[in-house]
């Protein structure tokens, strides 16, 4: 619908996150408005909300974890309307955070010496508590997370699984709203939790957590936030899918701009958007975390990116993973035709469509092997200036999208077919 | 009545609201009604209720605790399932828009569950409607007090009487095609102004 001044308007939901900024640049700082939009960000209080709202047509495009898309076209869960992915709204983001109390119990666990972020020594200290609870018949960890389809579920899986924790027998995972989780953990509702910025650093600075690993140490450059459209939408409506995604891309780039950082977390900082502290919210941008209260800031590295390393390509490696913890964990059955769904649900083609003539650098593959990339590589690409990576997982293993199949049989934890 | 035997559990922080949907519940016949309005461990809550409806309201950020309970159904023992029929579209949209979600357990026979959900969005709807009007007072009790402060402040500086001070106000209004809480906000700005 057009408004008053000839731009199109568009309604999307968004859930104040530090990854909403793509959506929030692309608004105030007129990137949309050059691209004939007009955008009506609707905040939103839950992954829920945002999804129905969108099937219903109520927003034209949404904030959505990454998952979620892949799992309306699996037909999981609730709402199955077809969704398509054209672009990925930031890579990174998450952290994992340890109550002060379990915090203290990993380190009695590990000898005393625990420090850093280090996903493989967290994990094993982790996994020390968890067995010595159970030998004194005390409960397990409960352990907080933001939806069932989210790449913070998955995260928290690999890592316990990794460290020989079975996520569901060996610890209670548990829905909490990113609201309500500093809460939850200060009064011993959950030991600890997976969630975005900036609730992470919230948390530590309400002094009941500390972060003890990041969704860049446990996948570097993993996705996380996506564009969802319905595919209808995508394909009725498809100039103006393509100035919100050249608004967008834009907005990305500004945004990863070291120099607008300070402008970036004073803009989130509004009670319309986050409603937060912008010092505590340039912690995220600066890749910078404080892990406890008090603490000096660490260097995480690529701790969230926006554009830099392709960070707005949607690569179907990135669905065909999800999909494989989807199938890994039993939320889904592993078949042809359920992978074929999975790896379709990201659009390649309408990125490179729409932003191949805008001089943006594309890739000449729509799949890559995730964690084949150790140091920053140039990759092949129609402009010849990309460079991707590093995209390592924390225990070295790669995810060849040609063979899913013998990666999800890979695992010794899994629930398939459970 | 066929509704004796259903459990709801009414997920919803305003409890005036709740209030009014309970009660609606109530008169149709559903005896076992719960209110959640702490939501801390929900999960837990509604595990232990086990009810057959859950009627949560759209700004409630547990939304996606629910969901959980698709994922978890085997620990939870029953499956859920949102909405009576997720091919009815008409209704789910109906009560998106009333800002309710009603998450209802499979198994249980659509027309049995239509009612509640139907229920569940005249509530909703008649309670927008009521805060609407609860909103509409307020401002215009706010309007009445501007308009008081205006004629006061008439009163006073131009020594009119009331009943002049009032038709002062209107007759600009009139003339300048405004309304009389525009004209009576411009005079006690301009007094502030004017010291």
């Amino acid at each position: 619908m057009a408004g008053p001044d000839g731009a199109r308007e568009l309604r999307i939901g968004f859930i104040p996150l530090v990854d909403c900024t793509p959506l929030v640049v692309a608004h105030e700082r007129g990137f949309a408005a050059a691209e004939g939009l007009r955008l009506n960000l609707v905040r939103e209080t839950s992954w829920a909300n945002i999804r129905d709202r969108l099937v219903l047509g109520h927003f034209d495009a949404a904030h959505m974890l990454a998952p979620m898309p892949v799992s309306a076209n699996l037909r999981i869960g609730s709402l199955h309307t077809p969704m398509s992915v054209p672009l990925v709204l930031n890579l990174g983001g998450n952290a994992i955070t340890a109550s002060t109390a379990l915090w203290a119990e990993m380190k009695a666990a590990a000898g005393g010496e625990l420090s850093g972020t280090d996903p493989r020594g967290m994990g094993e200290a982790l996994a020390a508590v968890v067995r010595a609870r159970s030998a004194a018949g005390r409960p397990p960890p409960t352990i907080g997370m933001v939806h069932p389809f989210s790449a913070h579920n998955y995260e928290l899986r690999y890592w316990l699984a990794a460290a020989g924790v079975d996520p569901d027998e060996d610890v209670r995972l548990v829905v909490v709203p990113p609201p309500f989780m500093a809460d939850a953990m200060a009064a011993g509702q959950v030991d600890a939790f997976c969630v975005g910025e900036p609730w992470n650093s919230l948390a530590v600075e309400a002094g009941v957590g500390r972060i003890i690993t990041t969704k860049a140490a446990l996948w570097r450059q993993g996705p996380e936030k996506v564009l969802s459209v319905r595919a209808d939408w995508a394909e009725q409506a498809p100039e103006t899918l393509a100035a919100l995604l050249r608004a967008l891309v834009k907005a990305a780039a500004w945004a990863e701009d070291a120099a607008n950082r300070e402008e970036l977390a004073a803009l989130l900082a509004d009670p319309r958007y986050l409603g937060v502290d912008a010092g505590i919210i340039g912690r995220a941008l600066s890749h910078r975390l404080v892990l406890e209260r008090g603490g000096e800031p660490v260097e995480v590295a690529d701790f969230l990116l926006f554009e830099r390393s392709a960070a707005t390509f949607p690569w179907q490696s990135h669905a065909l993973w999800i999909y494989s913890q989807m199938v890994r964990w039993g939320q889904t059955a592993e078949t042809a035709e359920n992978q074929d769904r999975a790896r379709r649900t990201y659009r390649p083609d309408i990125y490179r469509r729409v932003l191949g003539p805008e001089g943006v650098a594309l890739p000449n593959a729509s799949m890559k092997v995730e964690g084949a990339l150790k140091a920053p590589t140039p990759v092949a690409s129609s402009t010849g200036r990309m460079v991707l990576g590093p995209d390592g997982f924390f225990d070295g293993l790669e995810f060849d999208p040609d063979d899913v199949e013998r990666y999800i049989a890979g695992f010794a934890i899994h629930k398939r077919n459970a | 009545m066929q509704n004796a035997g259903l459990s709801v559990a009414i997920v919803d922080e305003n409890q005036m609201r709740a209030a009014i949907l309970e009660e609606g519940l109530v008169s149709a016949g559903i005896s076992q009604v719960t209110l959640i309005s702490d939501t801390t461990n929900l999960l837990r809550q509604l595990v232990d209720l086990a009810p057959d409806v859950v009627i949560i309201d759209l700004e409630n950020p547990s939304r996606d605790v629910l969901e959980q309970m698709f994922q978890v159904s085997r620990v939870v023992a029953r499956p859920v399932a949102m909405f009576v029929d997720r091919s009815d579209s008409s209704m789910i949209q109906a009560a998106v828009d009333a800002g309710v979600s009603a998450y209802v357990v499979d198994g249980l026979r659509k027309e049995r569950i239509k009612p509640i959900v139907d229920m569940a969005i005249s509530r909703f709807n008649a309670f927008s409607r009521l805060q609407d009007e609860l909103e509409k007072a307020r401002n215009e009790l706010a309007e009445r007090k501007v308009i008081e402060r205006a004629k006061g402040i008439l009163m006073k500086t131009r020594k009119m009487s009331e009943e002049e001070a009032y038709a002062a106000l209107r007759r600009l209004a009139m003339s300048d095609n405004r309304r009389i809480i525009d004209i009576a906000q411009s005079v006690v700005t301009a007094a502030k102004l004017l010291g």
